[in-house]
């Protein structure tokens, strides 16, 4: 703190390698990357999964239901006989999907309107806020129920349903964080300077949101497949003879008192996706998370 | 000689960082203090005065801890006592008076409960007892309305008045050591004046021993009777006021006493003045400005804070504008900037009018005057390295790019005396003072006419804020530009400024040549601001006279 003449700098600078990378780096710990795995190994399926499926998964293979875990059929089999390797191979997509356009849609549009909100400030926040405020009060499976209903369960309107669903609460989180950026004297200066309102938004607070932003993404993410499953359960989601996890636990639900795999593969399916995605965001590297402290 | 009440020898503090590091903060410091006298700790930040100041209570801050030596007080031996021993001795045996008395008072709670809470805590006397006791404590500290100012809440009394209830807070258990942290730095010059009455006045009469630590040397003259210099965590200079005021005898306590003798500003001279001449207009004429907050109606905000300022700033010369807080100096910047719109009056830049909304204004206009913030903490994004703070301006106004931006980053680091280097890190990396460097490069990448300087070496030391003065001035010289000063600390102006502009509740009370500042100076309240500025002098505080009509008219203590 004291020094301030310019050879002050160097024994600084020297100790710091200058071709290691700046700042905290990259680096993140073990959880981190256990979770950063699963989720890339639940990408990877969802694209080419479903080439690798042993059976056709609307396909009745087996004679017998809720079978047990055998060579043939890895994961046993469902209420009708189906093989439910290939049919979590093939729901990965819909839920990994799904749940991934659907977060992404909510936050990208929900973080953009907080922080058009927190910077322009006046009625046009006013208006936004109390709007989507209203809107937040509307249950959200509730919701989905009357959109499906009235339109029709399809990829697209599922997309936008849960995107709908969860834009008010990024767009509220991204705004209070916003606001406190907003008055801080950098933003003042850049304005002073005569900057534009996407550079303001995008160059002088958004990187310094980016840390809670992301963690925020990541607990969204967690509940739209969970709504999702939700929505399948109540059999308004991906309709048969497809179908996302949740519909796979929905549809073997009974098989649970018959301890049948075919109820226990899924569910598992969907913790480890949830779990990991949780545990790669508490853990993002810290470059990222330490951004707004 | 008696024995010393406290007596510390070899203190050892250290602390391990968040990356693990072990760092030494106190690098063995020894002193004593004797029963009745008030030693001054003084340094700049980071020197570790406040971390001595609470070890003497046995208090280390989070993430340090006392390593080695001892500190004894009176009979008992701090070093080696237990945490709930220590407990026993806060409060009754040494007590503490914090820096923002705002902050260590309970807002939800009247102030005499939390004046007697350490009698209760302690069980040192009766409820009746002790209330009777504070209200003797605060007619010593010469509070109005002794007997009732104990009902009100904290926000109901002044900051000044906060700041003695503290100490009556500290006093109340009849400690033999006090210990207070900077006490008088968030307090405006004519408040300081009262609570440092009131301090030593009240330390005095009770004989207590005290620790007084500040950054501020003439302050520190005022009430201690002995200075102890520290700078990185170890003892530079130990002597007597006067010794350390008239004679110092170690190089940094010079130079701290050097920073506080400000060079007097010069003019410009006649042949670089000529230079402005090509220009006649006044770089910045401002007439009946006024601005406020709040929710407009009929075109008037409701808090109106700025009431029709006039004032005309020649080019190549630099304006002060100086008052207490509130009385409207920032919110003056803020509405020549455009930031806050002013709802009436006109300000001629270069002769032509700038629009009130920044927003109306044009680039050449916005890139002419810039604005340089008090806190480069937070004037300065983060996340985006010194490099690219420095480049945007570059681009925004003159669409530089690639090699040649580049070239002029460091041509502006090199013109604020910092390495090229510097351009690769983040602004968390460098110090105070490099950072409000930085600060005022950016300023510079948009070769302003006019920079607005809002209070930008309050918040550092007085050695780098000296340094930051001198840089100022050499600019000046080089690239002809002029300055609107802004800032509470007299010193500061005179030593930049050729006009200075007093400031009162939001309107001008006179305009006066800096450098006979204090002897021209006309308006009552100048006069009253000019003489309560502390000065290098042990006698000042007591020799002092304020004519005491003049001190209830304009000063909020």
């Amino acid at each position: 703190m004291m020094a301030d003449t310019p050879s002050s700098t160097t024994p600084k600078g020297t100790t710091r390698d200058r071709t290691a990378p700046k700042g905290p780096g990259w680096r993140f710990n073990w959880v981190g990357r256990i979770g950063l795995v699963i989720i890339l190994f639940w990408g990877l399926v969802a694209l080419v999964g479903p080439a690798f499926a042993p059976y056709p998964p609307g396909e009745i293979v087996d004679w017998d239901y809720f079978g047990p875990v055998t060579g043939k059929f890895w994961m046993g089999t469902d209420y009708l006989g189906r093989d439910i390797l290939s049919r979590i191979l093939m729901g990965a997509r819909y839920t990994v999907g799904i749940a991934l356009a659907g977060v992404t849609l909510a936050c990208s549009l929900g973080v953009i309107l907080g922080m058009m909100a927190a910077v322009a400030g006046g009625w046009f926040d006013m208006i936004l806020s109390r709007l989507l405020d209203a809107f937040n009060g509307i249950p959200s499976l509730l919701f989905g129920l009357v959109v499906v209903a009235a339109v029709g369960s399809s990829i697209p309107v599922l997309v936008l349903t849960l995107a709908a669903i969860y834009m008010p609460g990024s767009y509220r989180f991204a705004r209070a964080l916003a606001v406190n950026v907003n008055t801080m004297d950098f933003v003042t200066v850049a304005r002073a300077r005569g900057e534009s309102t996407p550079y303001l938004i995008l160059r002088e607070i958004l990187p310094n949101i980016l840390g809670p932003v992301l963690a925020d993404l990541g607990l969204r993410f967690v509940f739209i497949v969970l709504v999702l499953s939700g929505l399948s359960f109540l059999g308004l989601g991906v309709q048969p003879p497809n179908a996302d996890w949740g519909a796979l636990v929905r549809e073997n639900i009974e098989g649970l008192s018959l301890g049948a795999p075919a109820v226990i593969f899924p569910s598992i399916a969907i913790a480890s996706l949830t779990i990991s995605v949780n545990m790669f965001i508490d853990n993002l590297p810290s470059k990222i998370r330490d951004r707004s402290e | 000689m008696t024995d010393p009440l406290v007596t510390v020898e070899n203190l050892v503090i250290g602390a391990t960082t968040d990356a693990g590091r072990h760092v030494e903060i106190i690098k063995g410091v020894s002193f004593e203090i004797a029963p009745g006298e008030i030693v001054a700790l003084i340094g700049e930040s980071g020197s570790g005065k406040t971390t001595i100041a609470l070890s003497l209570m046995g208090h280390a801050r989070s993430g340090c801890r006392i390593e080695g030596g001892r500190i004894r007080l009176d009979r008992s031996e701090i070093t080696a006592m237990t945490e709930a021993e220590r407990a026993r001795l806060r409060g009754t045996e040494v007590s503490y008076v914090p820096q923002s008395a705002a902050a260590a008072f309970n807002p939800s709670k009247r102030i005499m409960d939390q004046v007697i809470e350490i009698s209760a805590i302690h069980a040192l006397m009766p409820r009746a007892e002790a209330e009777a006791k504070a209200v003797e404590l605060f007619r010593a500290l010469a509070l109005p309305e002794p007997e009732v100012i104990g009902a009100r809440y904290p926000h109901q009394v002044s900051g000044g008045q906060l700041q003695r209830l503290s100490a009556a807070m500290a006093l109340i258990g009849d400690p033999k050591l006090v210990i207070f942290d900077e006490p008088t730095t968030a307090l405006d010059v004519t408040t300081q004046i009262e609570v440092l009455r009131a301090f030593k006045s009240v330390m005095q009469q009770g004989g207590i021993s005290g620790v007084y630590v500040s950054h501020d040397l003439a302050v520190v003259a005022q009430i201690a009777d002995r200075i102890i210099v520290l700078r990185g965590g170890e003892v530079q200079e130990v002597g007597g006021t006067e010794q350390i005021l008239k004679a110092p005898q170690h190089p940094y306590t010079r130079d701290l006493l050097a920073a506080f003798e400000p060079v007097p500003h010069q003019p410009l001279s006649a042949a670089e003045a000529a230079a402005g001449i090509l220009r006649p207009k006044p770089v910045l004429k401002v007439q009946d400005l006024c601005a406020g907050y709040g929710h407009v109606s009929k075109g008037e905000p409701r808090a109106k804070v700025l009431k029709n300022v006039s004032f005309t700033l020649e080019r190549g010369r630099n304006l002060g504008v100086i008052g207490e807080s509130g009385s409207g100096k920032s919110t003056l910047a803020r509405a020549i900037a455009g930031i806050l719109p002013p709802y009436r009056g006109t300000a001629l830049f270069d002769g032509t009018e700038l629009r009130p909304d920044l927003r109306n204004r044009s680039k050449e206009q916005l890139r002419r005057l810039q604005i340089v913030f008090q806190l480069a903490d937070t004037a300065l994004n983060p996340n985006h390295s010194i490099g690219s703070i420095l480049a945007r301006p570059l681009t925004f106004y003159e669409g530089l790019r690639g090699k040649a931006r580049e070239a002029r980053v460091i041509e502006l680091l090199d013109m604020v005396h910092l390495p090229a280097s510097l351009r690769h890190r983040l602004p968390g990396e460098l110090s105070g003072g490099q950072k409000q460097r930085v600060n005022l490069a950016r300023a510079l990448a948009a070769s302003p006419e006019l920079i607005l300087c809002d209070e930008i070496t309050s918040a550092l030391d007085t050695v780098v804020a000296a340094a930051i003065l001198e840089l100022l001035k050499e600019l000046q010289r080089e690239l002809n530009l002029s300055y609107m000063f802004i800032s509470h600390d007299l010193s500061t102006v005179e030593a930049i400024c050729d006009d200075v502009l007093v400031m009162y509740k939001g309107a001008v009370v006179e305009a006066l040549p800096a450098a006979r500042m204090s002897r021209e100076a006309q308006h009552p309240y100048s006069r009253l601001l000019i003489s309560s500025v502390p000065q290098l002098d042990t006698g000042w505080l007591t020799g002092l006279e304020q004519d005491p009509e003049l001190v209830a008219q304009f000063a909020r203590r």
